[in-house]
């Protein structure tokens, strides 16, 4: 079994209002210096080994990110 | 003949009840299918209703795209049936790649629920003939992802090829102003609603069904989608 993690994120050109709400909250909070925030998806797979880099990519592209509106990253990581 | 018009139900789907009584109102067979199955029943058309498809879950529309039944909506699509979606229907036909485009979280952060004029701008499609080109109209709009987003050469294309059908009109609107935005849910180029090359397949955001008569809604203006398909069915 491996860990894989993919981070999706909205592409820099779309208006992330949700991080912008958040990023509006900080200096209410009391958090001072924090200029920007964007929100995304944060996935963890545990996959067989056999699943290859190729396969991963397609889940990636195909179902947990749309290519129009998202960027993505997949990655292993050390169980 | 009578014209048999699908209507799709997926597990979170609301509006499929409003959608097969606007079919029903014109004097068409509504049929009822299911997202399991793999078949269309040998309709005419199909409806694809609004609502929060499995839950909204991942992205709006982005695993009802993979049921069952929308394999099959896509290759009629590309047979040339007509389709049309509403609401969470137009996120699903985005997700599926029958139109471009996606739709993204209203840019106020609110769900929008309240009575929406449009403006049609394509009279052309299947869809739409029966409403005067620039006609204004008022119909339901309610939804949290409603903001429609491409990008400039996607846009650009929808533009120059009139494939923009509705548009939101915010001359006066000052409902959202407070939070920068000048339309219900900062909808690029103000788009409610787009259709595919050959105008056969729609998507809107607002609800047409909602507006079949003066008694449950604010108008009758959303007959005329259910006209217009039917004429096109007719005579063919």
């Amino acid at each position: 079994m491996a860990r894989v993690v993919v981070d999706v994120m909205p592409k820099q050109e779309i208006l992330d209002p949700q991080g912008q709400a958040v990023a509006r909250a900080l200096p209410r909070l009391g958090f001072d210096g924090v200029t920007s925030v964007r929100q995304g998806k944060h996935f963890e797979l545990e996959v067989d080994d056999d699943v290859d880099d190729a396969t991963l990519a397609k889940i990636a592209e195909t179902f947990l990110a749309n290519p129009v509106i998202e960027d993505w990253v997949v990655r292993r990581v050390d169980a | 003949m009578t014209a048999r018009i699908g209507v799709i139900t997926f597990p979170g789907t609301l509006d499929d009840i409003d959608a097969a009584r606007a079919v029903r109102s014109v004097d068409a067979e509504p049929v009822a299918l299911w997202h399991a199955d793999a078949d269309l029943r040998g309709v005419d058309a199909v409806i694809v209703p609004g609502g929060f498809s499995y839950g909204d879950y991942l992205r709006a529309g982005a695993i009802a795209r993979f049921a069952p039944v929308m394999t099959e909506v896509v290759r009629a699509a590309r047979r040339g049936m007509p389709v049309l979606g509403i609401c969470n229907g137009f996120q699903i036909l985005c997700e599926s790649g029958l139109l471009p485009g996606a739709l993204v979280r209203n840019a106020g952060l609110h769900f929008v629920c309240r009575d929406q004029w449009l403006r049609v701008e394509n009279n052309e499609t299947v869809w739409t003939t029966r409403y005067d080109a620039g006609a204004e109209i008022l119909v339901p709009l309610k939804n949290m992802e409603g903001r429609y987003v491409a990008d400039p050469a996607t846009l650009d294309e929808l533009e120059g090829e009139g494939r923009v059908v509705f548009r939101y009109l915010v001359d006066g609107d000052a409902s959202q102003r407070y939070l920068g935005i000048d339309s219900p849910n900062g909808a690029l180029n103000h788009i409610a609603g787009i259709a595919d090359a050959r105008g056969r397949v729609v998507g809107l955001m607002p609800h047409p069904e909602h507006a079949i008569d003066a008694l449950t809604g604010p108008s009758d203006d959303g007959l005329g989608m259910f006209l217009s398909v039917l004429d096109a069915l007719v005579a063919a």
